[in-house]
């Protein structure tokens, strides 16, 4: 669906897009990203790009905001667009994150700008009667993204960066175990780079607690049809599966995906070359 | 003004030439999301393999200019898991069903054949020649019209005969035509042309191959003059051969081109990653510019451009009279 761009403006070290597109809007729920084409009709760039969303809103039928960091051409050319410029979008794609029954409390952990998806998360489980405290991190103070939303919404927000420059010297993994048993957290929510991702749940699965986590993979199509985002994930029936992350994810729950193997293929998953699961032809 | 936009795959009827290019349309429910199945001619399922495979590593895909390197390797449930539920909910839906199948020997290529003689809602089986041949030292199948033919005259000998057995051919190789012939002699009903060459890209980065398979298949707008030639030197060689054609359609124009090069059938691939509902729009815009032509039916397109030059359009009412 085409989308008109609404406002686009500078958040720190990235760029925010909100667009209007009333379609995506309607069907949201936190977790879910959009697939947006990149330079125009006649590009050369044939892949669209994956964004989180980061807000929806109900204005002009419903918008959708996402937030990007300009490192290629084809987000070099996102973060030209301006107000009235449209866009090419597919979503809302993927699979949203679970969300607890009952009123628990949630840590919701960002690092870099993969915190632009916890605050629909935070907004939700709010709404749900829980307590949510926030984690956010990255290298430097000026590519940590929504420290300010955090500390408005969460009951408390620790902050981290790798030089110093704004909360604590270190990385959000280095706090976790100390914010979890502060708050007494029940679960975890997170978000960002995968080594990122893997740290989180490292400490979650340490302290026993479930852990969700949506994953940034490359992606080509994002609807399921392309194959290449895949990623070594355990079944419910104990099966590692090379399973897409753009369909069967981008959320799962941390302890499933063996992050150690990401960028391989497990000797023992299903269908690995020379593995126990051939069939005899 | 309506166009006729049936053709024939050897002498299975299709509703109109626009099909999946196949691994582009996974098991079809993702792009059944985005659109009636049925309103496509054929859909083509991802090459089918006798084990559950999990494919290569990733990275898997690399951007090139108009073009997308990808190295999946056929990663797919195995043929038991698409004959319990893949087949049968493409079936259900009315979907012709083209299925490629995809082997190391020509065994598992009959083996795999066997298995799809009795499933119901197979429509043709395209036969993806390239594969590595692990009996031949890994040399591709595709790359050698002996070995190819070897291949299709197995899956012929074993399919319906009412099921059209379709090779599928790569650029990559030295004569096209001559590996044509070959499977034509094998037995193939019908051509299906190009699979993706072989490319690669570097990280200038990491100063490393992007894709952790090294090389990849490229696809897109990239290889379509490639693709074209293909298709125009086999139906040149081969008129009366059906041949789908393939590589970078993203517009109606594009399969318009493949039309008049020859292809009576057109797959629409890499175009889904970017834009899930390209194959009803190529659909549309073929038969819009058929249309605009002066074209009642497709079939009077199909070759066009094989006509001597200084022969005006006019000599499409010739045609239109002949046993063509």
């Amino acid at each position: 669906m085409t989308g008109t761009v609404l406002t686009t403006r500078r958040v720190d070290a990235y760029h925010a897009l909100t667009v209007v597109a009333p379609g995506i809007a309607e069907r949201f729920r936190p977790g879910h990203f959009v697939g947006v084409a990149v330079g125009g009709p006649n590009t050369s760039m044939l892949t669209r790009r994956a964004f989180s969303v980061h807000d929806v809103k109900p204005d002009y039928g419903g918008t959708v905001e996402f937030v990007l960091s300009p490192r290629g051409p084809g987000t070099a050319w996102l973060a030209e667009r301006r107000a009235r410029d449209t866009l090419d979008l597919v979503g809302p794609l993927g699979r949203p994150f679970p969300l607890p029954r009952d009123p628990v409390t949630c840590v919701l952990v960002g690092a870099e700008y993969g915190s632009a998806t916890l605050f629909t998360v935070a907004d939700a489980l709010q709404r749900r009667g829980c307590r949510v405290d926030f984690v956010l991190g990255a290298a430097s103070a000026d590519r940590v993204f929504g420290a300010l939303r955090a500390r408005r919404m969460g009951e408390t927000t620790t902050l981290t960066t790798e030089d110093g420059s704004l909360g604590l010297r270190g990385r959000v993994t280095d706090v976790l175990p100390a914010v979890i048993a502060d708050v007494r957290a029940d679960a975890v929510y997170a978000c960002g780079p995968m080594p990122v991702l893997r740290g989180v749940t490292a400490v979650a699965v340490e302290l026993g607690i479930p852990v969700q986590v949506a994953v940034e993979e490359r992606m080509a199509c994002g609807i399921g049809v392309c194959m290449t985002c895949v990623l070594p994930v355990i079944g419910e029936d104990g099966v590692t599966r090379m399973v897409r992350s753009c369909v069967e994810g981008p959320v799962f729950r941390g302890e499933r995906v063996r992050f150690d193997d990401v960028g391989t293929i497990p000797f023992d998953a299903l269908g690995a070359p020379g593995g126990g699961t051939r069939h005899v032809g | 003004m309506s166009v006729d936009m049936r053709t024939y795959l050897g002498h299975v009827e299709l509703a109109n030439p626009v099909t999946t290019a196949a691994g582009c349309a996974a098991s079809g429910s993702e792009l059944a999301q985005f659109f009636d199945l049925g309103r496509i001619g054929a859909l083509t399922t991802r090459s089918i393999t006798m084990a559950p495979r999990a494919g290569r590593p990733t990275p898997r895909m690399a951007e090139t200019p108009s073009g997308l390197l990808n190295a999946v390797g056929l990663q797919g449930p195995g043929v038991d898991a698409f004959l319990e539920r893949e087949l049968p909910w493409l079936a259900q839906r009315g979907v012709k069903t083209v299925v490629s199948i995809g082997g190391g020997t020509v065994a598992e290529y009959t083996a795999l054949a066997r298995r799809l003689t009795d499933a119901p809602g197979v429509t043709a089986v395209e036969v993806n020649l390239s594969c590595p041949n692990i009996e031949d030292r890994g040399r591709v199948f595709a790359r050698d019209g002996a070995a190819s033919a070897e291949v299709i005259a197995s899956v012929r000998s074993v399919m319906r005969y009412e099921v059209p057995v379709v090779a599928k051919l790569s650029p990559d190789v030295l004569d096209i035509v001559s590996v044509a012939r070959a499977c034509v002699d094998g037995g193939a009903d019908a051509l299906s042309m190009i699979n993706n060459p072989l490319g690669m890209s570097i990280d200038t980065e990491a100063m490393r191959p992007t894709l952790a398979a090294v090389t990849g298949g490229l696809s897109g707008p990239a290889i379509r003059p490639l693709a074209v030639r293909c298709v125009w030197q086999v139906h040149a060689a081969l008129p009366s051969v059906p041949i789908i054609g393939m590589g970078g359609v993203l517009t109606g124009r594009d399969a318009f081109e493949f039309i008049l090069a020859g292809a009576c059938v057109v797959a629409v691939g890499t175009a889904l990653f970017h834009d899930p509902y390209a194959c009803l729009r190529v659909l549309r815009e073929l038969e819009e510019l058929l249309a605009a032509r002066g074209f009642h039916r497709l079939a009077d397109a199909v070759g066009l451009a094989h006509r001597p030059p200084g022969a005006s359009t006019r000599h499409r009412i010739d045609l239109e009279e002949s046993s063509l």
